[in-house]
């Protein structure tokens, strides 16, 4: 059976090229970067070359650049360790309810050790609104962190216009940009940011690496103690051939991003269009300001994860906001937070496009999904024809 | 993560459907929570003749549905009320521990159609 993976949103594969950069340094090269011998220096070398190139592709300088275990950990990094840093001038945080899990847990772990914290809605769209964070930012507020775009819904924020609002008043700036990296142009200084935190896996690397970006002058308190590694603020032996991935990786995405774009975009739409004739079904997120892999549709009537393993059965993988799929009994929160009636949420699936798919594929899931569609609404209980 | 049993009844359900005249229908869950399963029973001489389901939700509220229909048919009313959630799953080859919280109901719809049966047969009587 031909698999079709669509969920390139959840993970991507490492490209050949990447694997091969990646390769040497597990075993000739395998040396600890803090090492003053040959070996050491060879990957002190590989470390500092690809810090430069990941802080060239950012508009940054290579000081700027931590390495971290990924998005998640880049996101507590720069969560907590601006907040534990700048506590003394204000303990007051903003965020938005569409958030992924490592930005928003941090944020309420932090609330309840007594910082305070607002989460801003979102429209219908997804979108978080300028002015609702110009409205919630108070003279003790000392970081906003606001996604570069939705991993669910695929909905890109204004970020460049928050960025400039925030800096206005004082506080520190984070964008999540786990699922924008390889795909929009990341510019620090033109997104307005103080902090940015990437992903190797979401952009063809390897899982288990990722980066930080922290703007010259912004004080961090590191999240792990015991190294002079990273400047003193990520202690711990480099993981040189990941961080290799990892800027390969988004060297070769960002070079070929345009083109990738241009054509995940025909197949977004192609996608969306397709699944759009399929009766009582919504399309989540924005139009426009939208990623060009992501599409997000809810079949109402049904259940997610039934969608899922009907998918799966034909070799297509994707994903879905229903409760069975993330973990607790709410669906989505991303969904909910647009509005979305809980049984509709259930019924949510998530199609993220990427490098191997091809229109033979789109077609093939617009030629399938129909069908799985009308036999789980003739069994379920909420449909009447 | 589901048994082959679960896959078996979640790709091919037994019994879904409605009964027009059915002597009992339960509904039980709800859409906030991601599933709903409801019921028709057919009662003949104190046995369930038939019976019939659908059901909003996941693989595992899907084919505990229809495991139990396969259980409840051709037994008394008595013997069908005794069936349990646990027996359920067990006759599924066990469900994902998730699963034995959120949508293991179907005992619980099969409980409502027999209450509702319990309910018309005793105004008619």
């Amino acid at each position: 059976m031909k698999r079709i993976y669509m969920d390139h949103a959840a993970t991507t594969p490492v490209r050949p090229e990447v694997l091969e950069a990646m390769l040497p340094y597990f075993s000739s090269e395998f040396g600890n970067p803090s090492s003053v011998y040959s070996w050491g220096r060879a990957a002190r070398k590989a470390l500092d070359s690809a810090r430069d190139q990941v802080a060239a592709l950012l508009g940054a300088s290579a000081g700027e650049i931590i390495f971290t275990s990924g998005g998640s950990e880049g996101a507590n990094l720069a969560i907590k360790g601006v907040a534990w840093a700048d506590q003394n001038r204000g303990k007051h945080i903003i965020t938005s309810a569409i958030e992924h899990h490592a930005v928003l847990d941090t944020v309420l772990w932090l609330e309840k050790q007594g910082f305070e914290v607002t989460i801003l809605p979102v429209d219908e769209y997804g979108l978080v609104s300028p002015a609702q964070v110009e409205q919630a930012l108070r003279p003790d507020t000392i970081l906003v962190s606001i996604m570069h775009a939705n991993n669910e819904v695929g909905t890109i924020q204004p970020i460049s216009e928050i960025g400039a609002i925030v800096r206005k008043h004082g506080a520190k700036f984070h964008t999540d940009a786990v699922q924008t990296a390889g795909v929009l142009d990341l510019n620090v200084d033109a997104l307005n940011v103080d902090l940015l935190s990437i992903s190797a896996h979401k952009f063809y690397g390897p899982k288990g690496v990722g980066a930080l970006y922290v703007r010259k002058g912004v004080r961090l308190n590191p999240l792990i103690h015991g190294g002079g590694q990273e400047k003193r603020r990520r202690a711990g032996t480099e993981n040189v051939a990941g961080i290799v991935g990892l800027a390969k990786a988004f060297a070769l995405a960002q070079s070929e991003r345009a083109e990738e774009n241009a054509r995940l975009t025909k197949l977004r739409d192609r996608l969306i269009d397709g699944l759009s004739r399929i009766p009582h079904t919504r399309i989540n997120g924005h139009l426009e300001q939208r990623l060009p892999n992501n599409v997000n549709v809810c079949f109402e009537f049904i259940e997610g994860e039934s969608m899922l393993l009907n998918l799966d059965l034909r070799g297509i993988a994707a994903s879905s906001g229903s409760a069975c799929t993330s973990g607790s009994l709410d669906p989505s929160h991303v969904l909910l937070a647009m509005g979305l009636p809980h049984e509709i949420a259930h019924g949510s699936l998530r199609l993220t496009l990427g490098r191997e798919n091809t229109e033979e594929d789109v077609d093939f899931v617009l030629q399938e999904l129909p069908g799985i569609v009308e036999r789980l609404r003739a069994m379920s209980p909420l449909y009447k024809g | 993560m589901y048994s082959d049993k679960v896959m078996d009844h979640f790709t091919n359900p037994r019994n879904v459907g409605e009964i027009p005249d059915a002597d009992g229908v339960g509904e039980v869950g709800n859409a906030r929570c991601g599933d709903i399963m409801k019921m028709w029973i057919k009662v003949e001489n104190n046995v369930i003749t038939d019976i019939k389901f659908k059901t909003f939700g996941c693989g595992a509220a899907i084919a505990t549905s229809s495991m139990i229909t396969e259980l409840a048919i051709g037994k008394t009313v008595e013997e069908a009320e005794q069936i349990t959630n646990q027996q359920v799953a067990d006759a599924l080859e066990g469900l994902p521990p998730l699963k034995m919280h959120c949508s293991n109901l179907a005992a619980e719809a099969l409980g409502a159609a027999i209450a509702d049966y319990r309910k018309k047969t005793a105004t008619t009587a």
